[in-house]
């Protein structure tokens, strides 16, 4: 495969995973990663300023249109689900809560594997609910590669469980396991 | 550039769409529509964006339940607070200056935003001077924004909204319950002119103090979220105030520079007197 963008979907004890991936990505990571974390709908963004101080990559709030650029941490604002075009722009929508969440995590996954095909990775993290699972069928059937936080490790495994549910050729892997796993898959 | 089979549906239907009824949601974001297409033709039980779009064209019925899913109707009253208390704190002040106002809230979808204004308005004492002018394209929505009825159980959030946004009243007094809806109160529509109206195919409105337009550019591409902005350029009176959604911006239009900001973090703009 060749890998042009990785999405992200992560719920309770999301901030805690990611706080073990995301810092690990190589400052000259080639692709763009795109991450949902369920929030409630406050107006600030305080995921941003925490992990753009962990990260060796830069850490945004992504904007509407946008053109996505390589080796940036883009964060879904609260409140609004965050799409990707077809032509690799982002966009915002304040549609109907999808599983009770907004932004959700199947909204980024199911748009970015339509605009990406193979050549996106998915990762669906510890979480309380079903988000993620039918994000990530859809990322698995466009040919994308999928990867599940082992439920067994996960601080809530209700999530990486129907992400595996729906999608049984995912990788498994642990936390402190994903980055190194996403670098080879970038060869 | 895509090629799947679908997304020449999607391009077709909305063609087939403008053509026969002038609903233009060709330029509008193609992720969001794409998903909201794909939940309708599940919702009607179709095999195909193109089963979908032969009944669009033979069955009348049928558009107008379409719009419904082309169309948001996604809205609260007094959704972002502090939006609410930048308007009264910051731009109320020089709407008092002014012998007579103009209120436009484009995309008024089911009328949350509009009850808002009418309720800020009235705390402030401006509903006798005040004109407001409530459009959008559904006249699914442009009905329901004037019944002004919402589920009860929405006002606990209503409720709290309001008072967030600093709120001189309480909100219980504007509404009566009547099993489990709430039925607003007509004294704040009655100063309102409910209107179909395009930001994508109509022309401007006149001489606007104020236009509130919140997460609806959101929906449109690059082009038309131009078209728009120009659009409030010209329907505002020299000095009035423009508001958009919390994520939105006014940098991909070339008509940006008609406006400078007023309160930045709460994407309030101002027309320039040029």
């Amino acid at each position: 495969m060749n890998p042009r963008a990785i999405v992200i979907g992560a719920s309770a004890g999301g901030v805690q995973a990611l706080s073990q991936v995301l810092p690990h990505l190589p400052a000259d990571l080639a692709v763009p990663v795109l991450v949902v974390v369920h929030i409630p709908p406050r107006k600030d963004n305080a995921l941003v300023d925490l992990f753009a101080r962990k990260c060796q990559l830069p850490v945004k709030e992504a904007e509407d249109k946008e053109t996505l650029a390589p080796g940036t941490i883009y964060f879904a604002p609260p409140d609004y689900h965050l799409l990707v075009e077809t032509e690799a722009t982002l966009a915002l929508s304040s549609d109907e809560t999808v599983n009770h969440s907004r932004p959700a995590i199947d909204v980024l996954f199911e748009t970015a594997a339509d605009a990406f095909g193979e050549g996106l990775i998915g990762i669906v993290m510890t979480g309380a609910n079903q988000d993620g699972a039918r994000g990530l069928m859809a990322v698995c059937e466009a040919g994308g590669a999928a990867i599940v936080q082992d439920p067994a490790s996960a601080e809530v495994a209700t999530m990486p469980a129907a992400a595996l549910a729906a999608c049984p050729s995912a990788r498994i892997a642990a936390l402190g396991d994903m980055a190194a796993q996403l670098e080879t898959m970038l060869g | 550039m895509s090629g799947s089979i679908e997304d020449i549906e999607i391009e077709l239907l909305l063609d087939a769409i403008y053509r026969k009824f002038h609903y233009d949601f060709r330029n509008y974001a193609r992720a969001s529509i794409k998903r909201r297409l794909l939940h309708a033709k599940a919702k009607f039980g179709f095999d195909s964006i193109s089963a979908l779009q032969s009944a669009v064209l033979h069955d009348e019925t049928m558009l107008p339940q379409l719009l419904n899913y082309l169309t948001v109707q996604v809205s609260e009253m007094f959704r972002d607070p502090s939006y609410f208390r930048a308007l009264r704190e910051k731009v109320v002040p020089h709407l008092r200056t002014y012998p007579s106002l103009k209120v436009w809230v484009a995309g008024c979808s089911n009328g949350e935003e509009l009850y808002s204004l009418a309720i800020l308005f009235a705390e402030e004492g401006l509903t006798e001077r005040t004109m407001f002018y409530a459009t959008d394209i559904n006249p699914a929505a442009l009905r329901a924004a004037q019944a002004g009825v919402y589920p009860l159980d929405r006002l606990r959030l209503f409720t709290e909204n309001h008072q967030l946004s600093g709120g001189r009243s309480s909100l219980s007094e504007y509404y009566t319950a009547n099993y489990d809806r709430a039925v607003f109160d007509k004294s704040l529509r009655e100063r309102t002119v409910f209107s179909d109206h395009s930001l994508v195919t109509d022309a401007a409105f006149g001489e606007m103090h104020l236009i509130s337009c919140r997460n609806v550019l959101i929906y449109f591409d690059r082009d038309l979220q131009d078209r728009a902005v120009g659009l409030f350029g010209e329907s505002l009176t020299r000095g009035g105030f423009l508001g958009i959604g919390s994520r939105e911006s006014l940098r991909f239009s070339a008509h940006a520079d008609l406006f400078s900001d007023f309160v930045m973090e709460e994407k309030i703009y101002r027309r320039k007197a040029r």
